[in-house]
């Protein structure tokens, strides 16, 4: 395969940046979500 | 943290308890948004062929295209809860949080085509960079909603940022017609549309284009996933801002009492 340096860093890339931000809000969210009362959750 | 916490408990009343923004239906299309991104990537690498006049640098469209078009959805989806948001005021903060996250996942996409398109701009045209049309407006699309973000961000009051914000989200979504039609507007070095061309004539393989429709799919899931868990992330950031707000007037009242 052609070029496979740049195809790997583009997939590389979009995968890791989508898979960090989804970590980062889980880890917040889990943060955040421990202090608040579950009355200000209406998603529960 | 811990005078947070105390805050938020006695102010919100009741149990802090469940650590979580997922439900089932996160879950359910977290999961499928996982398996079908990794069949996008088998297809993308193993599967389709390489592209008469591109060659191998085609399998970058199967992330760079689906990127552009979930920013293009998240923007649009931004315009419509603003829109929502700013007709019914006092009852939609809701709408406000979904405009928001809506918002940071489409900058993210956003970047991601533009970082994307980069590289293969290097592969195809020789370089990493152009002031053509459409990449110019691509690039004014996504500074204009890092700019969104950071208008939100300034105003703590959440009515207050809601309606500031929605003036800005109905004013920058026109953009999207201008970068989507810049190729054709403009002389521009960047392709017309091989799938949402005017003549409707679709100029791509079959397997190609059922992967870079999986693509889609796949990037639609993870943008519903990611705003979904977002707004709600945005709601308990706001509810620990009113719980603090709550105890600090509390306390500024018992200290004029003594």
């Amino acid at each position: 395969m052609d070029d496979l340096g740049f195809i790997l860093a583009s997939w590389l890339v979009t995968l890791g940046s989508i898979l960090l931000l989804a970590v980062a809000t889980l880890r917040r969210a889990k943060r955040l979500a421990r202090q608040t009362p579950d009355d200000a959750k209406p998603w529960l | 943290m811990t005078s947070t916490t105390g805050s938020a408990t006695s102010a919100g009343n009741t149990s802090a308890g469940t650590a979580t923004t997922g439900t089932l239906f996160t879950r359910i299309i977290g999961a499928a948004a996982i398996i079908i991104t990794a069949w996008v990537v088998v297809s993308a690498f193993f599967i389709t062929p390489a592209d008469v006049q591109q060659g191998d640098s085609v399998r970058i469209m199967y992330a760079h295209v689906p990127a552009a078009w979930i920013a293009y959805l998240a923007f649009i989806t931004t315009a419509v809860a603003s829109g929502i948001s700013l007709v019914r005021r006092h009852r939609t903060l809701g709408f406000d949080r979904v405009a928001g996250a809506s918002a940071e996942v489409g900058v993210l996409f956003m970047g991601l085509a533009l970082i994307t398109g980069s590289l293969w701009g290097r592969l195809t045209w020789g370089t990493f960079w152009q002031w053509d049309p459409r990449l110019t407006t691509t690039l004014f699309l996504f500074v204009t909603y890092v700019g969104y973000l950071a208008v939100r961000s300034i105003d703590t009051n959440p009515q207050r940022r809601a309606r500031r914000s929605a003036v800005l989200a109905l004013l920058a979504v026109l953009e999207i017609p201008l970068v989507h039609f810049s190729v054709v507007l403009w002389r521009s070095l960047h392709q017309e549309a091989s799938v949402l061309n005017p003549d409707g004539d679709v100029r791509l393989d079959d397997v190609m284009l059922f992967t870079l429709f999986s693509g889609v799919v796949a990037f639609t899931l993870i943008f519903v996933w990611l705003v979904m868990h977002r707004q709600r992330l945005a709601a308990l950031q706001d509810a620990q801002l009113g719980a603090g707000l709550e105890a600090a007037i509390a306390m500024r009242r018992a200290e004029t009492v003594a």
